[in-house]
């Protein structure tokens, strides 16, 4: 049957349907639909693990014990996990073993822009590159085959246009039939082969000479594979391509002949200047990295690529049309003219912190306060959008606490704040927090606890007492561990409490240790956090357009039409339907003028 | 066939993505090639959201490019206009009568545009603009987050006359990809929502070119 199903669903099919036993993962955008969508097929193990790293080292595990499984993350997630891929790498594994890395092509959703095929190429490992949602079905059967034949860990590499876009599937929808049929391996014993699996030096320079080889007999395949073809069009123009690059060569030139790579490394030498010979013309299309196009270089051939098109962002068919007329691959008349821009400025829409975030108040405070604060990974980076304005560093999982750390050692003289959310506390905190105790640092960390993982769009971790397959599990007492590492100044308040947050930020600046301050309340967007909403009105007699409230940046607060007759200043209005009732605009507004329809009735006040 | 291109350009939270996917579903019922893009991730916390649809007898890339869109089904007022610069001259533009207010127009001073400066723009710009109240409309029924699926209707409406279009189309096609897609209890609801919507079309002093 044809069932539509995005890049993400599609993989974690494939890998359900290799016989894929374990999944794990850390969430993070555009990887985190293929285990929640792996954790609904019948006969597996799924996780969300504390970070990649960790998720790459259960693959691994699982691997060794001759279970196929797999391990996703995005981008940058490889980067965390690089230790274990690179360690991995050098002793194979039983059974097959594929790390789908996510990357993520103009920075939809990442701090950084990177090419994870260059990790294949680092790593001595080979690299697969799906073009549709079709093909991350398909291929997750060749990258389990090819991992076990060579017996190599496999880059599976997905970016965002490939991951969450959707397209028709053909598929079998006898779900026991294929359950029944997948490949499976038998439980055996685990391996006692130190030689292979324990890389003390001596096994390791043993070991290193087959990566070598391993990847000459990788190159070899590839020049047979069918994931690597020609689709025979005009020899005027040869374009080699690959991944979601290709949906777009198709499309701006229907004519060209086409060497599409499924495997993008190692490549097939001669496959690749059997096809330069045959066209006049030869170009490489590839999102970001000229990975292909130097590889094809050094082989001696003749080759365009990024002279013509962009080396940095995602690739759409105008970008490409576009390019190609200016290089001369395609008429003038190919150009598409856009309607005159609208001549005032749009203003900006950047995605804020939710109508009662429990994060905010924080936020406020921290901007009031003037502080350095070093960010964090997660929602709470929306704390750097005006007008909270509140964070000053922020680039890689866990960096926030060493940073300030960094920062007071290097002798600076101001008073650092460093806030980090529960799961990236998991993540990567916890060794950076008792590093600042072991080096007895003096600075804050503010523990913003939302019981979720929350920027990917609600994923568990090891503070929700729940697992991906639904299990219940301990919950870590956030505050009892940073006791245990030897914190003396903890307290836990609830986020919308503002003074109480306020007095002991002020406390614990002053003081000469490391301290932490844990702001607890559930993410306001959780279904029991939803039951509780109920929205706040302000009383526009009492409103004096004194704007503070439009300084904590609730989208929820607007610019009434009605100006204060003394200030001449917009008075504040709380759209309903967007009102949680938090309360932080109510704590700080002067004139008392915020308050519960009940309240305000009370009070003698009509609300409309 | 040409490649049918539509944008679902919203707000996070206004079902953008659902409506994509009932799109896509329509498409795939009509016997096309169908392929749908979004990014997820930080749009989803009150930003900017828009969805490619794509329908064809063969389709390859998920998104279209800019001036390539044949019709924009926009959520909100802004957002329509921010992706206007992705429509063809030939295009329409089906945009829902709605302010939703970004946090730079409340706290950076930032204006948002007037309905004329709005409207003028898209007439300059592409053959067909129509302002509908979807919101008001789903209001009405009772379940403002139908609001998608008013829209929806109108789109369907609109599509029944769309001159370039070779393909017949049925009720039935929409309203079973849209029953199928929304929780039982709410497939009532939403069915009579896609035909508040359709209505909104043939009512003809709604209509703002």
């Amino acid at each position: 049957m044809k069932k539509i199903l995005s890049g993400n669903e599609a993989a974690a099919r494939g890998a359900w349907e290799a016989g894929a036993m374990v999944g794990a993962g850390y969430p993070g955008t555009p990887s985190t639909e293929i285990l929640e969508n792996f954790v609904k097929y019948p006969g597996v193990y799924a996780e969300w693990s504390a970070n990649e790293k960790v998720a790459a080292d259960i693959a691994i595990g699982a691997a060794y014990a001759s279970k196929r499984a797999f391990v996703t993350m995005k981008h940058v997630g490889l980067n965390v996990a690089s230790d274990s891929f690179m360690a991995v790498s050098m002793t194979g594994t039983e059974a097959g073993l594929v790390f789908i890395s996510a990357d993520d092509p103009a920075m939809h959703s990442s701090q950084n822009e990177q090419d994870n095929r260059n990790y294949a190429k680092f790593a001595r490992v080979p690299c697969l590159e799906p073009n549709d949602s079709q093909q991350a079905k398909d291929m997750m059967a060749n990258a389990f085959t090819i991992s076990e034949e060579f017996d190599t860990p496999v880059i599976y590499r997905m970016t965002t246009r490939i991951c969450h876009s959707s397209g028709v599937v053909e598929l079998s929808d006898d779900i026991d039939a294929i359950y029944e049929h997948r490949p499976q391996r038998a439980s055996v014993k685990f391996p006692r082969n130190p030689a292979k699996y324990v890389m003390i030096p001596g096994n390791a320079v043993k070991r290193r000479p087959l990566l070598e080889q391993r990847i000459q007999k990788l190159a070899a395949y590839a020049e047979t594979s069918p994931l690597n073809y020609i689709e025979k069009g005009s020899s005027a123009l040869g374009i080699i391509t690959s991944g979601i690059s290709y949906q777009y060569a198709k499309e701006v030139f229907p004519d060209a002949s086409i060497l599409h790579l499924g495997i993008t490394w190692p490549l097939p030498k001669n496959l690749i200047h059997n096809f330069a010979q045959s066209v006049q013309r030869l170009i490489v299309l590839e999102e970001l990295d000229p990975f292909i196009e130097e590889a094809v270089k050094i082989m001696g051939i003749q080759v365009e690529g990024k002279d013509i098109f962009p080396a940095i962002g995602e690739y759409n068919p105008r970008i490409i049309r576009e390019s190609a007329v200016q290089a001369g691959l395609l008429p003038p008349e190919a150009h598409i003219s856009l309607p005159p821009a609208y001549p005032e400025p749009i203003p900006a829409r950047p995605p804020v912190l939710c109508a009662g975030c429990p994060h905010r108040s924080s936020f406020y405070l921290l901007h009031k306060m003037k502080v350095p604060v070093t960010g964090d990974i997660g929602c709470y980076s929306l704390g750097v959008i005006e007008p909270l304005s509140a964070i000053h560093t922020l680039g890689s999982m866990g960096d926030g606490i060493a940073v300030a750390q960094g920062a007071v050692k290097s002798g600076s003289t101001e008073k650092y704040v460093a806030v980090i959310g529960d799961s990236t506390f998991f993540h990567s905190g916890i060794p950076a927090l008792a590093n600042a105790v072991y080096n007895q640092t003096p600075f804050v960390t503010i523990i913003m606890d939302n019981r979720i993982t929350g920027m990917t769009g609600h994923q568990d971790n090891l503070g929700t007492g729940k697992t991906l397959q639904g299990k219940t599990a301990p919950i870590i007492d956030i505050e009892a561990l940073v006791r245990a590492m030897g914190v003396q100044h903890v307290t836990t308040l609830p986020s919308f409490e503002v003074d109480k947050i306020e007095t002991t930020l002020k406390d614990y600046l002053k003081l000469d240790e490391p301290s932490v301050l844990i702001t607890l309340e559930p993410c306001a967007l959780l279904p029991d956090s939803r039951k509780r909403w109920e929205p706040l009105y302000i009383n526009a007699e009492a409103c004096n357009g004194c704007t503070l409230c439009f300084r904590v940046g609730c989208p929820a607060i607007l610019k009434s039409e009605e100006l204060d007759e003394h200030t001449q200043r917009p008075k504040a209005i709380i759209d309903p339907t967007l009102c949680t009732g938090c309360e932080v605009c109510s704590q700080i507004c002067p004139r008392d003028a915020i308050s519960f329809r009940k309240e305000h009735q009370q009070n003698g006040i009509t609300i409309q | 066939m040409k490649t049918i291109n539509f944008l679902l350009a919203g707000v996070g939270g206004q079902g953008t993505i659902l409506a994509g996917e009932l799109l896509a579903h329509v498409g795939l019922a009509m016997g096309f090639e169908v392929k749908k893009a979004e990014v997820h991730g930080m749009s989803q916390r009150g930003g900017s959201v828009t969805s490619h649809v794509r329908w064809g007898t063969r389709v390859f890339a998920p998104v279209a490019g800019a001036g390539e869109v044949d019709f924009l089904l926009a959520f909100e007022k802004l957002e329509g206009l921010r992706n206007i610069h992705m429509l063809c001259p030939t295009a329409i533009a089906l945009i829902n009568q709605e302010n939703i207010i970004p946090i730079s127009v409340t706290s950076q001073n930032q204006v948002y545009p007037t309905d004329g400066e709005i409207q003028g723009a898209f007439a300059k710009t592409i053959q067909r603009a129509i302002f509908i109240n979807a919101s008001d409309t789903a209001k009405r029924l009772g379940v403002p987050q139908t609001m998608n699926v008013v829209l929806i209707g109108a789109l369907a409406a609109v599509l029944e006359e769309y001159p370039a279009a070779e393909f017949t189309q049925s009720d039935t096609i929409w309203v079973d990809a849209i029953t199928k897609r929304v929780p039982a209890k709410y497939a009532e609801l939403n069915k009579t929502a896609f035909f508040a919507g359709k209505s909104l079309i043939t009512l003809p002093q709604k209509e703002n070119v």
